[in-house]
């Protein structure tokens, strides 16, 4: 780099917990300083937005409740995120997958002729398949012919997202209202059960929980856990040291397509009962949960944290919209933003900038 | 070819290209100094020899007076060598100055008028080609300096540990890094490889260890062959690697000590419960491992990468040796070290040799192949060019034998 | 419908359609020919929309709304580059993040411009002559914009310079291999900044044909995702404005003979087939030479820097 003269930069060998945690705070703050601006350029002084933020988010049980149900698929998508990234796989698919998710779970609550209580596991399991399968092809690619994972793992959101649309027009198609097509409702036995009166299916919380710890578990103290990161660290000497890249790739895809996946059966079976239109169900999420996986540094306990901040941010979309009347896209903006002071800041964190004395 | 040669050049025509006028020039150009070129090919459809005709237009189409080449005949064949030469005394009988940079003696004697000899950094002579032989450039060469013999003890050989037949493989280029190579090592002795970088020496050590696959020949350990098996399945053998590269290859820079002391281990019993790591068992290892190779860090749990290079190699020996392997591929082991750190890999060398381990040295550096080993094997353009017993081995012999001469005798 | 009306209809749609396709393949085929990849583009396009939209609304003049999207885009764009040449971030990350903020501030800035009726919008010309020939002749020369001829016209001229110029070549040897460029004396931070803006300034101004000529309004989200199909053009162009134009047009006739195509094949699945096609083709394109012949630059997102290995 460049640098003028009276600037001294040098880079940090390593940069330590604490300041990575200074930098990402300061990238968070830095964003909500620049949304801020736009809150007041809409008449509304930033604090009382952030504020009225927290309290529909936070302070009532409903608001909560929303929250939470964003929160939910952030934290499945996130934890698979952070192990994908951790190897050095660019899982931008995870919409895809979590749609393939939803129509395993679709397809398990209204065709397979299944009854009873395991039908809601027996969804799981689909969906999990489905979503790790989704995710195998990119990662076959990539470890097989080298193809870049950015991009086919994109194209097959799209193909996810047709595949769906195709599906609750042709062959799945129940009742069509207003034009909007969708399938049947689902049986009460696949229902997941939701707290009385909100939209968060419990189940899946628990789910997501445990497999953040799981994974926290699986990277860091076992054998594969182990490869993932040597292959994420350093594939040269993973190569040396005899770890095979191509297992270790589909490994990592299996288990962050086959969580976006549950993700999807979480969706399609706790909040909505039905199979609709994808962009009514992913609402982004798996783009989201990449902000999600990377503010929490790949660290899949950092997950529950920073998925559940998201959801209030989510959350909050709809809240300035009704309580402030100003327009939920500006959280769109903010995601916008974080993101991109986030990896702003990453130089920070590698570069420590100071001035030259003279 | 021609979007190549006039890459990055200003020739006043502004963005346009006189494509015409170009592949006249390069035409021209081609034709006095005797290339047949079609500039229209693509860059990657041509053969290396090619290619650096490529770069010779280049130079020529940029009107450069003065060309440097540095070891222009590695990559070629031996037509293409005399092809070189050709174009080379027709670009000097023009006016050219050429500065070759070779270690193969044939070539300074055929190609050269002058020739300058530099070892370590200094230029040690300079002299008229048609005034010296290639004995004295060799001599020159490797110079005359007294070899300091380390104090060691009389090599306890035992059974065949490795044998080579016959090997072959290409390079990163695909041409042929490694021809034909054949021997034998057998325990508790130093087997040193000598010969200027670039003669098969890493393609040597990358076949032996599972990272390059042979095109041809075995490698036989112990009774079992082991051609082209996994880099996996060959260390689980009891091969021990310390490469060439030991930040690139050898260590993740971004994980502890302790853990990179596992980074072949991870997966045997010791280490591991079932499929979780057993974190004690490492770190015990570790920090007895931090001891006995005298790792100096904070903790077992700093960084790699803040390690100097002295503490790598002890670690990567550390982690190599810990299973008291049978066979040992050293590449450039002191490689960049300071002297006490230097002494100490040979030390540890040494007391991996009396246990009774096979180890194979790699080093340019002659004086301590010399000191080291039992035995010197010379290898020049992928072919042994002979193998002799360190302590009957001449300095001379070896310089003529590393720059292309065959020796017949030793063992 | 006769199937010469059809024919027609199928034409005229088609280059309609594809012209913001085109205009924002070509760009992004110059971005990754220096070896950047440009997520951001679905952003920029639909800030280049907006931004026209309401230039055209407010001065009722629908060629300034033209430069001002492409102005925007272009400028969108800058951050890109500053962040993934500059600032060496990653290339995926940064580009997602600016489409996330584009989408938002344009549904943010455009909510009180919904609905409203644009008379200001570009003008449909016909040329005289050639539309007289029979079927072709309405098919591609009646009721059209402007905008879409010059588009046409900007494929060879963006082939030739890619090609057959100095220019072209210092842009495709940064994004093979940055280091032999730089080591000719070639700027590659300049080369790849400039490809980037041109990348955004072209996202632009397809997003300003959408709003003042293909549907003439402004609604939110009314870009639909063309920004991905880009992408997967790119690749279906083998990274070559001519071919970026064939797969262009072929895609927005494919579009529009979904609809009519219903009853037999299902509209969703040719839809997806830009997508599926993508990645077949970089299947097919990985294998050895076939990669080197039509594959993409080889330092495509590979951040460069002097030095470094």
């Amino acid at each position: 780099m460049h640098a003028p003269s009276w600037l001294c930069i040098e880079r940090r060998p390593l940069p330590s917990g604490r300041t990575i945690l200074t930098v990402s705070v300061i990238a968070i703050v830095a964003a909500f300083v620049v949304a801020g601006i736009f809150f007041a350029l809409f008449g509304v002084p930033p604090i009382e937005a952030y504020g009225t933020i927290l309290r529909g988010a936070l302070g009532s049980w409903h608001g909560f409740a929303e929250t939470l149900r964003r929160a939910i698929p952030l934290l499945l998508i996130g934890v698979g995120l952070t192990v994908a990234f951790r190897a050095l796989f660019w899982n931008i698919g995870a919409d895809g997958q979590l749609l393939l998710g939803t129509a395993a779970a679709t397809w398990v609550a209204l065709f397979s002729g299944l009854h009873g209580p395991i039908v809601i596991p027996a969804m799981f399991v689909a969906g999990f398949i489905a979503g790790a399968l989704w995710g195998l092809i990119p990662a076959v690619l990539k470890a097989k012919l080298g193809i870049n994972d950015v991009i086919t793992t994109l194209m097959m959101n799209y193909i996810a997202m047709y595949l769906i649309m195709w599906l609750i027009h042709g062959p799945w198609k129940g009742p069509t209202m207003r034009g909007f097509a969708y399938t049947d409702k689902f049986p009460p036995a696949a229902q997941i059960p939701t707290i009385a009166g909100t939209h968060v299916h419990w189940p899946t919380l628990v789910l997501g929980l445990v497999l953040a710890v799981a994974a926290y578990v699986l990277v860091n103290r076992t054998k594969m856990g182990f490869e993932i990161r040597v292959v994420g660290e350093n594939p040269h000497a993973a190569r040396f040291a005899g770890i095979s890249q191509l297992k270790t790739t589909l490994v990592v895809m299996l288990i962050s397509g086959g969580l976006a996946g549950l993700a999807g059966v979480g969706e399609v079976a706790g909040v909505h009962m039905r199979l609709l239109d994808p962009n009514q169900i992913s609402m982004g999420y798996g783009y989201t949960a990449i902000i999600v996986a990377w503010l929490a540094r790949k660290n899949p306990l950092a997950v529950i944290i920073t998925a559940l901040f998201f959801g209030i941010l989510m959350a909050g979309g709809d809240v300035i919209k009704v309580s402030l009347q100003l327009p939920f896209q500006l959280i769109d903006v903010f995601n916008g933003l974080i993101m991109f002071f986030l990896i702003g800041s990453e130089l920070l964190m590698h570069y420590k900038i100071s001035l030259r004395r003279r | 070819m021609e979007e190549n040669i006039i890459l990055g050049l200003d020739e006043g025509t502004g963005p346009f290209l006189n494509t015409r006028r170009t592949r006249k020039k390069i035409r021209k150009i081609a034709g006095d100094y005797g290339m047949a070129v079609n500039p229209q090919v693509k860059a990657w459809q041509l053969a290396v020899g090619q290619q650096q005709r490529v770069e010779i237009i280049k130079a020529l189409y940029r009107d450069a007076d003065i060309l440097i080449m540095d070891e222009p005949t590695s990559v070629l064949t031996p037509q293409e060598v005399d092809q070189l030469f050709s174009t080379l005394r027709t670009l000097v009988d023009d006016g050219l100055t050429i500065i070759f940079i070779t270690h193969k003696l044939d070539e300074v004697m055929e190609i050269s008028d002058r020739v300058t000899v530099l070892r370590k950094g200094k230029t040690i002579a300079t002299l008229d080609t048609s005034e010296t032989s290639k004995p004295e450039l060799a001599e020159l060469m490797v110079g005359r300096a007294v070899v300091f013999r380390l104090e060691k003890a009389a090599g306890q050989r035992g059974d065949e540990v490795l044998r080579v037949d016959g090997l072959q493989a290409l390079n990163d280029r695909a041409l042929p890094a490694l021809r034909g190579a054949s021997f034998t090592l057998s325990e508790g002795e130093i087997l040193g490889i000598a010969g200027v970088s670039g003669n098969g020496q890493s393609e040597l050590a990358e076949v032996l260890t599972g990272l390059r696959h042979a095109t041809g020949g075995r490698v036989l350990l112990g009774d079992e062959e082991i051609t082209n098996r996994s880099a996996r399945a060959i260390a689980d053998r009891g091969v021990a690697h310390v490469p060439a590269e030991r930040i690139r290859m050898g260590t993740v820079a971004n994980m502890s000590i302790r853990e990179n002391l596992m980074l072949k281990s991870y997966r045997y019993r010791k280490f591991s419960h079932g499929m979780f790591l057993d974190k004690n068992a490492a770190n015990e290892k570790a920090r007895q491992a931090m001891i006995d190779y005298q790792i100096s860090a904070p903790s077992d749990e700093t960084a790699a990468k803040l390690l100097s290079g002295g503490n790598i190699q002890r670690l990567v020996l550390a982690r190599e040796f810990a299973g008291e392997p049978r066979l040992i591929i050293a590449a450039h082991p002191t490689y960049g070290l300071d002297v006490g750190a230097t002494e100490q890999v040979r030390q540890v060398l040494l007391k991996q040799r009396e246990r009774g381990a096979a180890i194979l040295l790699i080093s340019e550096d002659l004086e301590e192949i010399m000191s080291m080993s039992d035995r010197i094997l010379v290898l020049f353009d992928g072919e042994v060019m002979g193998v002799v017993a360190a302590d009957e081995a001449k300095i001379e012999t070896l310089g003529l034998m590393m720059a292309g001469t065959r020796q017949s005798g030793g063992e | 419908m006769g199937w010469e009306s059809w024919f027609i209809s199928t034409f005229s749609r088609a280059l309609a359609y594809g012209t913001p396709l085109l205009l924002g393949t070509l760009g992004e085929i110059y971005a990754e020919r220096s070896g950047v990849l440009n997520l951001g583009i679905e952003g920029m396009m639909i800030m280049g929309a907006y931004s026209a939209f309401v230039t055209a609304y407010t001065t009722g003049n629908p060629w300034l709304g033209v430069l001002v999207a492409g102005a925007v885009g272009g400028a969108f764009s800058i951050i890109h580059a500053f962040a993934t040449i500059t600032l060496k971030a990653n290339q995926v990350v940064s580009g997602l993040a600016l489409t996330m903020l584009g989408i938002g501030l344009a549904g943010v800035l455009g909510r009180k411009w919904v609905g409203l009726p644009l008379f200001s919008s570009l003008h449909k010309v016909t040329i005289p002559g050639l539309s007289a020939i029979p079927i072709i002749g309405p098919g591609f020369f009646k009721g059209q914009t402007l905008l879409v001829y010059l588009t046409m016209l900007l494929v060879p001229i963006m082939w030739y310079i890619l090609f057959h110029t100095r220019i072209g070549i210092t842009i495709r040897a940064v994004g093979e291999d940055p280091a032999t460029a730089d080591s000719l004396g070639v700027n590659v931070t300049r080369v790849r900044y400039l490809c980037v803006i041109v990348g955004g300034v072209l996202a632009g101004v397809a997003g300003a044909y959408l709003s003042l000529s293909y549907r003439p309004a402004w609604t939110e989200g009314m870009t639909g995702g063309m920004g991905w199909i880009v992408i997967a053009l790119t690749i279906f162009a083998f990274w070559n404005p001519l071919y970026g134009l064939l797969g262009s047009y072929l895609f927005a006739a494919l579009y529009h003979l979904s609809y009519r195509l219903q009853t037999w094949v299902s509209p969703e699945l040719l839809k997806a087939m830009p997508y599926a096609f993508a990645i077949i083709i970089l299947v097919i394109v990985s294998r050895g030479t076939l990669h080197k012949r039509m594959g993409a630059p080889a330092a495509l997102t590979l951040p460069y820097t002097r030095g470094e290995q």
